[in-house]
């Protein structure tokens, strides 16, 4: 299929038109299909080749790659506990959003502006830094166990553990679900909070009768953000966890960079496209549900 | 709108989870300014010594400048590729410009972690692996979904009436769009070109893939060595990207409208 085939304007079929477009559109599709297109299906097709150690590959096509991750306990568990892990952060990331796309929903101006300006410039800062900054906050003789001894109390290991990992993130994966509450939450009048309130209904009422529902959308947009996000996050969890968390994400860098064994990460790379694919599947359904 | 005060509890809430969300960048600040050796929170003393230390970090400045200059060229390739794309997408009524659209988007859609193992088998034996050329071609990858949504978004929100006008007038479909379609959408080349550059300079996660011990960006000697020390180094370079990612933010505001380009 090349792009000349492809692409053809009605009512003027000239060629030169079809040339030109071929010709504006001709590096994009270029790029897209050497760096793109071509290096997916290669990886696709490598989970079917057999590992020889070091990088090297076997002749054959086998389905060993995918019957041993999806027998071995090992690979069980990691994909259990990345799926599990990732669940409860979209579930914080939720709780700690919240709030806040709802305050931005009603505030009005130029305050409206410099607090989304606030959410959206962590969004444009490194992965690195922020994360770093959470090892400033986390760590033995970080703020939270220096204000603990501070006070008297007991320090706590927050760091290089599940507990860092998920706090991390959490944080990391705000902004992501703030706007898609934002863009969510368009259904949600005043008025109807209003008539709500004229007609007797207490604020925790009218909280999780009015606001919750007709702000279902947002919530599984963001949440299906957040979950797909998590799934597939690594500097994070790396950093935060020190090796000593594994998780589907870290375990394709460990067997691509450190063992050399390209089928195995290749087919845990197809495990966690499947589960984006389940995630999208469950969000539709979702979306059906609450509309 | 709403005139209605906004609840206590809802404006506490909102402002525990904004401390909540700014803390870690907030904090890197005064942490660069640390006098300890080792990264403690709150330090024990003050000094510049850490902005000092990485003015003499040979790795660290070679792979600022990597980057920047690996930034410079995304930016402008991006701007090559995807003005003419989102020329021939909006303008030219291409048959299925829908999903060529959707198809360019797409490597935003895969996780980076897949995106970048992918990559570094096709580059391995392109013998791409740990240059330069390797950089750019899979930064482009990355950058060329955000360069065409805004310039699309941007072409699309233009009055055809015109460039329509202009070539009445008997002006050439080349000098229109240079003269009269270019100018209009100064706003968001403009912004294409801050994203473009920022999400280049930041990524981390590809480039940690094609790096080797020959050339590394900025983001990847950072990871390497948050990953080894726990020292301010970090915080000193961090203190300065957060400065240029303020900039780069201010600049589309003042050029596109932040709150336009990410939020409907």
């Amino acid at each position: 299929m090349t792009a000349a085939t492809m692409i053809t304007a009605p009512g003027s079929r000239t060629s030169s038109i079809v040339f030109l477009a071929t010709l504006l559109l001709g590096p994009i599709i270029a790029v897209n299909g050497l760096a793109f297109i071509m290096p997916v299906l290669n990886l696709l097709m490598l989970s079917f080749r057999e590992s020889l150690g070091g990088g090297g590959l076997g002749d054959a096509y086998t389905l060993d790659n995918w019957s041993s991750t999806l027998v071995d306990g090992f690979y069980i568990e990691l994909i259990v506990q990345s799926i599990l892990t990732s669940l409860m952060i979209t579930i914080l990331t939720l709780v700690a959003s919240y709030p806040i796309a709802l305050y931005l929903h009603r505030a009005q101006g130029r305050w409206r502006t410099i607090l989304l300006v606030l959410v959206i410039s962590p969004l444009l800062t490194s992965a690195v830094v922020r994360t770093y900054g959470w090892i400033a906050i986390l760590a033995d003789d970080g703020l939270i166990n220096n204000t603990l001894k501070a006070l008297g109390a007991d320090a706590m290991r927050l760091l290089f553990n599940k507990v860092g990992v998920v706090i991390g993130l959490t944080e990391i994966l705000m902004p992501y679900m703030i706007l898609a509450l934002l863009a969510g939450f368009g259904r949600l009048d005043p008025r109807v909070e209003e008539a709500a309130e004229t007609l007797g209904a207490s604020p925790w009422k009218v909280f999780w009768r009015i606001i919750v529902p007709l702000t279902m959308p947002g919530v599984a947009l963001g949440c299906l953000l957040s979950f797909v996000l998590a799934v597939s996050s690594f500097i994070t969890p790396k950093l935060l966890g020190g090796g000593r968390v594994f998780l589907l994400a870290t375990e394709i860098y460990d067997q691509a960079i450190v063992t050399l064994n390209w089928p195995l990460a290749a087919t845990l790379s197809m495990i966690i496209l499947v589960i984006f694919g389940a995630a999208l599947v469950l969000y539709s359904r979702l979306l059906r549900a609450v509309l | 709108m709403d005139e209605r005060p906004v609840p206590l509890t809802l404006k506490i809430l909102a402002f525990v989870m904004f401390v909540f969300l700014l803390a870690p960048v907030v904090l890197v600040v005064p942490i660069s300014f640390s006098a300890d050796t080792y990264m403690t929170f709150p330090p024990s003393g003050w000094s510049m010594r850490w902005y000092v230390d990485l003015m003499h970090n040979s790795r660290m400045i070679g792979a600022l400048g990597t980057s920047t200059l690996l930034a410079v060229i995304v930016t402008v390739l991006s701007m090559l590729i995807a003005l003419p794309a989102a020329y021939a997408i909006i303008r030219m009524r291409v048959i299925g410009a829908e999903a060529l659209l959707a198809l360019f988007t797409a490597p935003l859609l895969l996780p980076t972690i897949v995106l970048g193992l992918a990559i570094l088998i096709v580059f391995a034996g392109a013998g791409l692996l740990g240059t330069f050329t390797g950089l750019v071609i899979a930064h482009l990858i990355i950058v060329l979904p955000y360069a065409l949504r805004v310039l699309t978004t941007s072409l699309a929100g233009l009055p055809l009436i015109v460039e329509e006008a202009a070539s009445t007038l008997g002006a050439s479909p080349l000098t229109v769009f240079t003269r009269i379609t270019m100018p209009m959408m100064m706003p968001g080349i403009v912004a294409t070109a801050a994203l473009s550059f920022l999400v280049s300079f930041d990524e981390a996660v590809i480039s940690l893939f094609l790096t080797g011990p020959r050339i590394t960006t900025l983001p990847v000697a950072m990871y390497q060595h948050v990953e080894t020390q726990a020292d301010p180094l970090v915080a000193a370079i961090s203190v300065l990207l957060i400065v240029l990612t303020l900039a780069v933010v201010m600049i589309v505001d003042r050029t596109a409208g932040l709150t336009k380009t990410f939020v409907k």
